[in-house]
């Protein structure tokens, strides 16, 4: 086993998701120690980079939700101290965070995207919100699923059945970011597929399938165990499996991500796989989905991360 | 299990051998009470509220920074030498003797007269909530509660499964006629009242003050119907212009259930509450409380005796209430010269709150997340109604923050709140939230 030194584990932040990074990072943080290695964590604040000087890890895993943890902003952080860390480059955080533009990349690479249009808030108030809203239901139909265009966890996201509820759906969206994306709905099993790189290349982790009690994985649906079930791996047919852990795997080299990423889909009546979200930072709490991936891959946590560290330090080396 | 019938002969493997998992091996096991604990993205947004860079007007922790940290040291040194072994050791169920004594001199700047034997002391007022839900509340039973209440005690009453009717508040707290009005339409459909839980003093969220003259038509009202009153009562002494207001308890010793605590005027980390009631009910009381937590810590106890003792803590609530008129007066400004048109709030004369209401078709709670944003923090309206109304409104605290840092949060919200004006705007009426209540009746001084 290779001494990684002493590892830093940056959770928290200021997202809207720093409830979820704290415990992403807390379960990081004691999977490692459980298999020996020197951890410390803290709040990515106005003292990290004093403490860099003070207290210089070795290798950091950021643990970063939302905007700061995937927009690449801590990524750059780290380049420019010279850190190395796990996780995708700035430029590929960048792009992937950016949900439009990810969508562009992927249905560039052959992959499915379902139709969708995208929309600042500026927009509306520029050119008037009723003939818009009648322009995105005519051209996508309904039901609809609205989205901040920069963001997870489903914070600000709505499915939207009728017509008359898509205007608040929008301002509910926006207040989350400026920019909205309306995705046309695809009806089908939610699919969750898990992607690591320790060294030896991509390879696609055994699928998550989501059934939501709800109907909906929402917020809630997300973080309070018990109101959703897990398959794992998904009940698909052994040539779907094949296909969307190939579409998962396409994903992660499209959008040039590194050692780990996460590939949320929908897999309609067809059998064709829909992408919705890829994820540069996968949620590591209690009842996320990659952990529930690596678990059924007979990895353990702590020794996954532990590779994951290791990778980062060579590439330093 | 088959989840997707049209679809599992085409896509889904028949012969997979995965079985589901709720990530809760307990799922199932868990009491219909429990069914409402659950995450939501409020709660997570408070996270953010925590970091230094956000103006947390969310919070009602108590500001205990101007205590005197050497003699409250000084006391729990001597404490500890004189009589740790007491301090440390079981104590009574009903509560320290010394201290029920103590409480009871307090409760006389209330107008109140109780004997130490109908006090028990309670871990927080909180604790003197639950235990009063208890042994009054079963499922279905209807609680009647300001609209708004405060969020704890609506929790509570959620937890027993019982049934809260709120009753409309103004500038002047509860409105008699309201109350009226409930008592007849709860008994009309042949539901048990089973007690009126208020907050006549600066009320939290609502921060308004029931007048000498409702408090007696209340008193009256509850009288005819036979209702019991609950009132709760932990910003008493914190009142900017008068001294304490005469309890409900004064006037009436056998309707009234009085919950007092430490919390604001001392400090929340010793847990220490306390309930004043009938000798039946407090009998009931001891006998919950013993089967909760045998006793009430015996150390904290023994320490807040100590203090009252051996410091002026009369002088001390005369800094504490200072202190909060600064910062109520810096939030009041502020939302004066800063707030958009069509905004209102009140003006309390005590306590730790404003609760303000917004301009007609916004949505505190939808408004969150760009407040977060923005860095500043309250409380949506929602989470004081047991109905899903209030979500026009939140509470604002002024207890924590420095002046200076409520003007600078009051600035950050009016900036939020004419952003999402101009969001509304651009949707039009259309746009207005689906939850209830945006309209719902509040007081409103402004």
């Amino acid at each position: 086993m290779t001494d990684l030194g002493r590892v830093l584990v940056l959770a928290g932040g200021l997202s809207h998701e720093r409830d979820v990074s704290l415990r992403s990072g807390r379960r990081v943080a004691e999977a490692l120690r459980d298999v020996g290695v020197d951890v410390f964590e803290r709040d990515a604040d106005s003292e990290l980079l004093s403490t860099f000087d003070t207290d210089r890890p070795a290798v950091v895993f950021p643990l970063l939700h939302g905007a700061q943890g995937e927009d690449g902003a801590i990524q750059e952080v780290l380049a420019l101290t010279g850190l190395p860390y796990v996780g995708s480059p700035p430029a590929s955080c960048r792009q992937t965070f950016d949900k439009p533009m990810a969508r562009g990349l992927l249905e560039r690479a052959g992959l499915n995207t379902a139709p969708a249009a995208v929309l600042p808030q500026s927009t509306f108030r520029e050119l008037g919100a009723t003939p818009l809203l009648e322009a995105i239901v005519t051209r996508l139909g309904l039901p609809l699923v609205v989205k901040p265009a920069r963001g997870g966890s489903a914070l600000g996201t709505s499915v939207v059945r009728k017509e008359e509820d898509l205007p608040s759906a929008m301002v509910e969206c926006f207040a989350y970011g400026h920019v909205a994306l309306v995705e046309q709905m695809i009806d089908g099993i939610e699919i969750a597929v898990s992607v690591i790189d320790t060294g030896d290349g991509p390879d696609a982790l055994p699928a998550v399938e989501i059934v939501a009690e709800s109907g909906t994985y929402d917020y809630h649906a997300r973080y309070t165990a018990g109101t959703t079930e897990f398959f794992v791996p998904a009940r698909l047919t052994p040539e779907l499996t094949e296909q969307i852990k190939r579409s998962a795997i396409t994903a992660h080299r499209t959008l040039g991500l590194r050692d780990l990423s996460r590939t949320d889909m929908i897999v309609d009546s067809a059998g064709t796989p829909w992408l919705l979200d890829v994820n540069v930072a996968p949620g590591m709490t209690e009842t996320s989905l990659l952990p529930q991936s690596v678990r059924a891959a007979g990895i353990g946590l702590g020794d996954l991360a532990r590779d994951l560290l290791g990778v980062a330090l060579s590439r330093a080396a | 299990m088959d989840q997707y019938p049209d679809t599992s002969r085409r896509i889904t493997d028949a012969a997979a051998t995965s079985t589901g998992d709720r990530l809760d091996a307990y799922v199932d096991r868990y009491a219909t009470r429990t069914h409402g604990m659950t995450a939501s993205e409020v709660r997570s947004l408070f996270s953010v509220a925590s970091r230094p860079e956000v103006v947390s007007l969310a919070g009602g922790m108590p500001n205990i920074s101007g205590l005197p940290m050497d003699v409250v040291g000084s006391l729990l040194t001597e404490l500890v030498d004189k009589r740790g072994l007491t301090a440390m050791q079981y104590g009574s169920g009903q509560g320290d003797a010394l201290l029920r004594e103590q409480i009871c001199e307090i409760m006389q700047t209330a107008g109140i007269h109780g004997h130490p034997d109908d006090v028990t002391v309670t871990v927080g007022s909180q604790q003197a909530l639950d235990l009063v839900t208890r042994i009054f509340i079963d499922p279905g039973d209807v609680i009647l509660a300001e609209a708004p209440s405060y969020v704890g005690a609506l929790s509570t009453f959620r937890s027993y499964q019982a049934d809260v009717v709120h009753i409309e508040m103004d500038d002047d707290g509860l409105v008699p006629d309201r109350l009226r009005e409930a008592i007849q339409s709860v008994t009309d459909s042949g539901r048990r009242i089973k007690f009126l839980y208020t907050i006549p003093n600066y009320h939290n969220p609502a921060g308004v003050t029931l007048p000498p003259e409702r408090r007696t038509e209340i008193l009256e009202i509850c009288q005819q119907a036979d209702v019991l009153i609950i009132e709760d009562d932990p910003y008493g002494l914190l009142g900017f212009d008068t001294d304490c207001p005469r309890a409900l308890r004064a006037d009436d010793d056998e309707r009234v259930i009085y919950l007092g605590s430490f919390s604001k005027t001392f400090a929340p980390g010793f847990r220490v509450g306390w309930t004043l009631a009938p000798h039946a009910v407090r009998e009931k009381l001891v006998l919950a409380a013993e089967s909760s937590v045998l006793c009430p810590p015996a150390f904290s106890q023994m320490a807040v005796s100590q203090y009252l003792v051996g410091h002026d803590w009369r002088g001390q609530v005369k800094a504490f209430r200072e202190m909060y008129r600064e910062r109520r007066d810096a939030m009041l400004e502020a939302l004066d010269d800063l707030m958009p048109e069509g905004t209102h709030w009140t003006r309390p004369t005590g306590g730790f709150y404003v609760w303000l209401t917004l301009p007609s078709g916004l949505d505190a709670k939808a408004m969150l997340p760009r407040a977060v944003t923005n860095r500043v923090a309250y409380v949506p309206g929602t989470a004081f109604y047991a109905d899903g109304f209030g979500s026009r409104s939140m509470r604002l605290s002024y207890c924590y923050p420095t002046p200076e840092r409520i003007r600078e949060g009051i600035r950050r919200l009016a900036q939020v709140v004419e952003q999402e004006m101009e969001l509304r705007a651009a949707f039009g009426a259309s746009a207005t939230s689906q939850r209830p209540g945006l309209d719902a009746p509040a007081p409103n001084q402004s």
